[in-house]
């Protein structure tokens, strides 16, 4: 770090801790196509290859490699742009799937999985 | 993507300046920081309301390269200082140590009994938690307990334990605590553990054999006293309603001039109307000679008359700036000063504390009754909603893991947007119970004075820091506190 000089014990932890490589936090969300991927754990979540109209599952019947970002770009995506790839069908088998996700951008994580 | 994704705001963090020099202390991790220039400029500028990197990038523009305000920009990011308005809350998970956590002191309760009578005691006054007076809990802590005590301290212990006797007045069963500390001694010796002592005392009970006894088992001495006579006479009384100043005062001179193998210190009680910070340390350090003096506010349900109520912490923290100013000139030549708030508080930051209790009770020191009963601390030994075990019986971990569980801080809502947490991290149970009726409350009538307070400490840290850091040598770990000669 340039502008931040540790002063105290922690402080130089803290510096040594952020030294290395840009590691993003622990575990997040990353989008497959981002062009630097982290060195840190992460949960990659990208397109899945196959394009499959399966609504509620990725290649592999899970929900993991769901279209990205399929929470954040929730209501652009299959409202505004109406398309409704990759999301649960809301009009009968998931209707109050988006009932704790108020505005996308902040509550996306409160979104649920779904299980067909 | 949508808008206000740059959009920064200022995180969890703390400024403050010190000497013409800028700082931030962090909060969770605790770091203090000196910040330059340009970060400053940064900072400045988020200051009061939220703006984009783009909007501060150009503010910034004529004073400092654009490169530099970058990189400032994104080290304030990484170090949480700043934060993306849309970025969710983080609240940190509640992680437990792992049990058994290694106890490392036990206070006992030797008695629950008093040859004073102080009107604000927690333990006898209107507040109290503990029904001492309905026989249940032994007046007395019988030998048998105590011997039970030290075999479940050593068996619980790491390496090293710590034991502290306390009261009621704990010099009402000397008897008992003389028989104890030999038991302690040979058993930790034959464990292959060390093992210290120390004791708080309201010092009318000393004798010339006591006080041999205190030095020659290098006893650390804690005696309760609230200052000049005057003061001291105010709450401090027998149970006559005569005062203690002229009883004691004679005996702590000669504890202090015999017993030289520890420092001894006074803690004094602050109340609403014995508020005289500085008058009540001088007394006690340049009359009767304590090397170090601890202050506390009086833990009162808010309609006693003693309590504080706003403006009372507020005169409380100015009082305490004032002395603060003393130690920090002491400090600034290398002086020892007896301040002890503030000494205490600058080892916290100088070794980063970030406290997820905010205290050690309940797992790192556990206080044990009169009838072996262990509870949370000394202050609530005896209660049996607090109860966490015997000492006979050992440590109920089921209790015990509820409790650090829903006393995490991170369970305390109020403070996740504190950036005094690392070092208060709610305050004191005994405190909340008796000002909320419950230990998992955080003391929100006190968070202006803890704030306060932990900026002084701060400034403080950092004129320090930079002007002697060798001073702050005595708060590393491998470092011994200086002693009076």
């Amino acid at each position: 770090m340039k502008h931040l000089s540790p002063v105290n014990a922690k402080a130089r932890r803290l510096q040594a801790a952020l030294q290395p490589e840009d590691a993003p936090p622990a575990a997040d969300v990353v989008a497959l196509h981002t062009p630097q991927q982290p060195k840190g754990p992460h949960i990659p979540l990208g397109c899945s290859t196959v394009f499959a109209p399966g609504w509620e599952v990725d290649r592999s019947g899970g929900t993991a490699g769901l279209c990205q970002p399929v929470e954040r770009d929730l209501f652009d995506c299959h409202l505004g742009c109406f398309w409704p790839a990759q999301v649960p069908d809301q009009l009968n088998h998931a209707p109050d799937w988006t009932k704790k996700c108020a505005a996308a951008q902040k509550d996306w994580r409160k979104l649920d999985i779904i299980f067909p | 993507m949508s808008a206000g994704v740059n959009v920064l705001q200022p995180g969890d963090c703390h400024a403050f300046e010190s000497a013409g020099q800028r700082f931030l202390y962090l909060a969770p991790s605790a770091a203090v920081m000196a910040v330059d220039e340009v970060t400053a400029a940064v900072l400045d500028s988020v200051a009061l309301r939220s703006r984009s990197s783009e909007e501060i990038m150009a503010d910034l523009a004529e004073r400092f390269p654009a490169e530099a305000v970058g990189e400032s920009l994104d080290e304030l990011v990484k170090v949480r200082a700043l934060r993306r308005i849309d970025a969710p809350a983080r609240r940190p998970p509640v992680v437990l140590p792992l049990t058994p956590v290694p106890l490392s002191t036990m206070v006992l309760n030797v008695t629950n009994q008093c040859n004073l009578s102080c009107s604000y005691c927690y333990e006898y006054g209107e507040d109290k938690i503990v029904q001492t007076d309905n026989g249940r809990q032994p007046k007395m802590m019988s030998e048998e307990t105590a011997r039970d005590s030290v075999d479940f301290l050593l068996r619980e212990s790491g390496p090293e334990a710590h034991m502290t006797f306390f009261g009621g007045e704990t010099l009402l069963n000397f008897r008992v605590l003389k028989t104890t500390v030999k038991y302690a001694t040979e058993q930790a010796a034959a464990m292959g553990k060390t093992i210290d002592f120390s004791m708080t005392t309201n010092a009318t009970l000393l004798t010339p054999e006591i006080i041999e006894f205190l030095a020659e088992h290098r006893f650390g001495v804690t005696i309760s006293m609230d200052g000049p006579p005057d003061l001291q006479n105010k709450f401090r009384v027998f149970h006559n309603g005569a005062g203690s100043y002229d009883m004691m005062a004679p005996k702590v001179k000669a504890l202090i001039a015999t017993h030289r193998s520890r420092p001894i210190g006074a803690r004094v009680t602050l109340t609403r109307e014995t508020l005289d910070v500085r008058r009540i340390y001088e007394h006690l350090t340049n009359e009767l000679g304590f090397w170090e003096v601890g202050f506390a506010p009086v833990t009162a349900s808010p309609d006693r008359p003693h309590a504080f109520g706003d403006a009372g912490f507020e005169q409380v923290l100015d009082e305490f700036r004032s002395l603060a100013q003393d130690y920090l000139a002491a400090a600034l030549e290398g002086r020892h000063h007896g301040f002890s708030n503030v000494r205490e508080t600058l080892g916290e930051i100088h070794k980063g504390a970030s406290k997820a209790w905010p205290c050690g009770a309940g797992f790192g020191l556990l206080g044990v009754s009169t009838a072996g009963d262990v509870a949370l601390c000394h202050r609530f030994a005896g209660s049996d909603d607090h109860k966490l075990g015997t000492v006979t019986a050992g440590i109920d971990r089921t209790r015990q893991s509820e409790f650090l569980d829903t006393h995490h801080v991170s369970n305390k809502t109020d403070c996740q947007t504190c950036w005094a947490r690392p070092l208060c991290a709610g305050g004191c149970y005994h405190e909340a119970h008796t000002r909320f009726g419950t230990t998992n409350q955080p003391n929100l009538h006190y968070c202006d004075w803890i704030r306060g307070w932990t900026d002084t400490c701060l400034q403080i840290y950092g004129q320090i820091a930079q002007l002697n850091p060798a001073f702050l040598q005595q708060f590393e770990d491998d470092h011994e506190a200086p002693q009076p000669s």
